[in-house]
């Protein structure tokens, strides 16, 4: 019985990149709120948008083993929850992404926007660095360097707005 | 020199600016400005595009805003935002087709050069502005989303829109003048290609 279990859960894992679940805006909150010392990179992305699709790698290749303390780095997608069978997982499958992938499940848009960042206009790629004391927003899209320069300075302490 | 790609700059219109007239060619051909509507109180601008799937899922509910508001003095006129060379979906043949196809019964612009769409400032698609009549010309109202429910699963959504024209409707101000939504870049031009 607990090879099994175990064998479930190696399977689990194995099709866990496939698995795109909704998200909702206060889930991803407590999760940062709860995650030590932890820097979230939470990128807000579309299938059916090119510089968003252009900078992923980027954001999968960020090498989280060279930072002091834990990164992690969450895809949010913002597209259609109706679109997630037949858009969503498919590209998450074509491209083989690693991170975690969500699609947004949020009723009004609007009052997301203004709760992940006032200043934001909604426009995508933009990307939320967050630790449980702190939150960064970046309305804009990244090369793998400046992100990853970006998150080693915000994660040793030296990121100056 | 400067890179237009990473502007983010406030330029175009801000609610209060008087908005430019234009002279474009809709999809039947003939050329549309503001001015052809002499019995407008004002205009719904949409900006949208063929292919962006956000201005996609918008498209019936500007129809609808153009079968209520259009008699009522408030008509719609959509321009298309996006370069042919960047984006072939979105040539003059395919704007004819998709308006051919859903019956668009409001006009449907080609903006060459993007020359309006950077005017009123337009950053993605779909990207409404709301002209009312007053004695400087035509003022921006509103400018943002049509509702906050591009997928259409909120049956108490906000329809920003309808409810800003109500309100100038009856010579009031709309409660909410300005709203973000998520949408598609544009699709610019790219540089030296000739057309």
């Amino acid at each position: 019985m607990k090879y099994v279990s175990i064998l479930l859960l190696v399977c689990a894992i194995n099709f866990a990149n496939a698995q795109v679940k909704l998200l909702t805006l206060s889930e991803l909150d407590n999760r940062v709120a709860k995650g030590k010392d932890t820097t979230y990179v939470i990128n807000f992305w579309a299938t059916w948008c090119a510089p968003c699709v252009a900078e992923l790698p980027s954001f999968e290749k960020l090498k989280k083993e060279y930072f002091k303390t834990p990164v992690k780095v969450i895809l949010v997608s913002m597209d259609f929850k109706s679109k997630l069978k037949s858009d969503v997982i498919p590209f998450v499958k074509k491209h083989k992404l690693k991170s975690e992938v969500y699609i947004i499940n949020e009723k009004d848009q609007q009052a997301f926007i203004e709760k992940v960042d006032k200043k934001w206009s909604g426009a995508i790629p933009a990307t939320l660095i967050a630790t449980r004391t702190r939150r960064l927003f970046f309305e804009r899209e990244f090369t793998k360097n400046e992100l990853e320069d970006l998150v080693k300075n915000i994660v040793h302490g030296d990121y100056k707005p | 020199m400067m890179l237009g790609i990473m502007v983010k700059a406030q330029t175009g219109y801000q609610v209060g600016d008087v908005a430019t007239d234009f002279n474009l060619k809709n999809v039947d051909g003939k050329n549309v400005s503001l001015a052809d509507y002499k019995d407008a109180k004002g205009y719904i601008v949409v900006f949208t595009c063929n292919t962006c799937p956000v201005a996609k899922a918008y498209q019936d509910r500007v129809e609808a805003l153009n079968k209520e508001f259009a008699t009522k003095g408030y008509p719609v006129v959509a321009i298309n935002t996006n370069d042919p060379g960047t984006s072939p979906g979105d040539s003059y043949v395919k704007m004819q087709e998709r308006a051919k196809e859903k019956n668009f019964s409001y006009a449907y612009l080609e903006d060459p050069n993007h020359i309006y769409t950077k005017k009123f400032g337009a950053t993605k698609t779909p990207h409404t502005f709301v002209l009312t009549k007053t004695a400087k010309g035509n003022e921006v109202a509103y400018i943002g989303a049509i509702d906050n429910d591009q997928e259409e699963v909120n049956a108490d959504k906000s329809t920003y829109v309808k409810a800003a024209i109500n309100s100038l409707l009856q010579g009031k101000k709309p409660e909410i003048t300005s709203t973000k939504a998520v949408g598609c870049s544009i699709k610019w031009k790219k540089e030296g290609t000739t057309k």
